[in-house]
């Protein structure tokens, strides 16, 4: 992926064209089409199983990790098909970050965790710099400034969480996903993590699948709402939760089902 | 209680519960004991028999037909350069495979076959590994009857047990770290190297020592590929013949003067030692790496 593909389109960052996940014969995700501009915080929700998370690894190319796992149409990051022949996904996942639902740092030092990604990209920078201005960006720097060495499984789970953004961040990407980042974490913990990602989309583009309709609704610009590997509605937040156009979404942001 | 329990379909019988609990407490207490009782037994025994022989003299001292003047240098030597070697040959091998097995290899019949036939070859008898030493080892690759040979065929032996533990141990770190890794554009290979094979470290050395501990013990393959009962020099590289501690000792026990029984309890102390200080050495490794 050369840099001239990148900057050649300006919007959107990222956009699919009829595409669908296959594992094996079952179709999680059917025929999506979607359109993500940049700076925004693209909201995915749904019930259990509807292709969300699904549909959120086919950007940075996750399901490959998947035995059985198949894609058909299309995925593009500005203009550039991710499932094109020439495409490495390991340049995809270095521009497109991903935070985990459950906080998953490497039994390593802070310090380490958040060098980890730049020393494997060929970072040849200040580290110490690169890993205070990521650990700044995700709000812990302060919490934690004076134990870098320390495990970083000694921290709480919200910090723990904040330093997985951190160690996304550290290797400058251009969109972060984030797959239920706050779904193991209590009210406070996500109070930080939920302004951070307001924060956070002055710079970057975001997309976060949470089961939480509550934040889809504070966090985000736009919403989508999956339904059996579907996308039902897509449209500005306050619309899908004020005025939605489908029976089905009102339906399931009112509680009906889900 | 505020509701009678009459005509209720629950009998309790806590009493009765209660004593069979302390029934199988007491059944697991005395499994437990007995064989503390029985190894403790053993050890007295052995320290009652042999340990006024431990000295420096005994163990820098080569065999003899006078059991006053008798030495373990030779088979203390044998058995450590026999094992160096040996876990030389095993911990590089054993480790990758595990790794090619966790890490690499698609999930299908092939790695089902594989990691079949490495279990089916961790219970194949001792002796039969000697048989396979001598024929290929001794013979075909025409390596005598040197350390090597004994390290090749006791490397056959563990490398089995090897693979297993160290598959376990490869097994038990997180998927998410190996997903965390890749999520930030790490390579197959950046992922095993710095991530799961770190994490995977104390597991490894935990399980490649043990298998190692018993390499230390084992009579029987080495006495197939020729390991020699009476070996009058100290060994000096891998080419050169040797006996290692259990044989030395068993060559000793079988011969008719008390007094060799009792080198051959000092004898049995030790390779007490050695064990103990490979297990030592395992735990000191392990609590080191599961620190960081």
């Amino acid at each position: 992926m050369s840099a001239g593909v990148i900057e050649a389109s300006a919007a959107p960052v990222i956009e699919t064209r009829d595409l669908s996940v296959l594992y094996g014969t079952t179709r999680a995700v059917k025929g999506v089409s979607i359109e993500i501009d940049a700076n925004r915080v693209v909201a995915f929700i749904g019930p259990s199983g509807c292709g969300k998370s699904t549909l959120l690894r086919c950007f940075n190319r996750m399901n490959d990790l998947v035995p059985g796992a198949n894609i058909e149409g299309e995925a593009r990051y500005r203009g550039l098909n991710l499932y094109g022949p020439d495409v490495d996904p390991i340049e995809v996942r270095r521009r497109i970050g991903m935070v985990f639902q459950k906080p998953n740092p490497f039994p390593k030092s802070i310090f380490e965790n958040v060098a980890f990604g730049a020393r494997i990209n060929g970072f040849r920078g200040s580290m110490a710099d690169l890993v205070e201005k990521s650990l700044r960006q995700a709000a812990l720097w302060d919490e934690v400034k004076d134990r870098l060495d320390a495990s970083a499984m000694a921290l709480s789970g919200g910090q723990q969480q904040r330093l997985c953004i951190a160690r996304a961040l550290a290797i400058e990407p251009d969109v972060l996903l984030m797959d239920e980042p706050t779904s193991a974490l209590d009210p406070i913990a996500t109070q930080k993590i939920e302004d951070l990602i307001y924060d956070l989309k002055r710079e970057y583009t975001i997309v976060i699948v949470t089961h939480n309709m509550q934040q889809a609704a504070r966090v985000s610009d736009r919403t989508a709402f999956l339904y059996m590997g579907d996308v039902i509605e897509y449209g500005p937040t306050d619309q899908i939760f004020t005025n939605p156009r489908e029976t089905r979404t009102e339906e399931y942001i009112t509680g009906r089902f889900g | 209680m505020s509701r009678p329990d009459t005509g209720s379909d629950f009998q309790p019988r806590a009493a009765q519960r209660g004593r069979t609990a302390k029934i199988f407490r007491w059944i697991f207490f005395g499994a437990t004991t007995l064989a503390i009782v029985v190894l403790a037994v053993l050890l007295l025994d052995v320290l009652r028999t042999g340990a006024t022989h431990v000295s420096w003299r005994f163990i820098v001292s080569y065999p003899s037909r006078f059991p006053e003047s008798a030495g373990i240098l030779v088979g203390l030597l044998g058995s450590l350069w026999t094992l160096g070697l040996t876990a030389l040959l095993s911990f590089p091998l054993g480790i990758a495979t595990a790794i090619w097995l966790e890490e690499y290899a698609p999930s299908g019949w092939l790695s089902r076959t594989i990691q079949m036939n490495i279990a089916n070859l961790a219970s194949v008898p001792s002796v039969v590994y000697g048989i396979l030493g001598l024929a290929l080892f001794v013979q075909w690759m025409n390596l005598g009857r040197s350390i090597l040979a004994g390290s090749l065929t006791l490397t056959l032996l563990i490398l089995p047990v090897i693979i297993i533990s160290s598959q376990e141990a490869i097994r038990s770190v997180p998927k998410s770290i190996r997903l965390a890794a890749f999520a930030l554009g790490a390579t197959r290979w950046q992922t095993v190297s710095r991530q799961v094979f770190p994490a995977a470290i104390p597991g490894i050395l935990t399980g490649t020592i043990l298998a190692l501990s018993r390499a230390v013990g084992e009579t029987a393959p080495l006495i197939l590929i020729g390991a020699a009962a009476y070996v009058p020099f100290a060994p000096v590289s891998p080419m050169d013949e040797f006996t290692v501690l259990p044989i030395q000792i068993f060559n000793w026990i079988s011969r008719p003067q008390p007094q060799f029984h009792q080198i051959a309890a000092a004898g049995i102390i030790v390779l007490l030692i050695v064990l103990l200080s490979f297990n030592l050495a395992a735990i000191l490794l392990r609590n080191h790496y599961s620190k960081r």
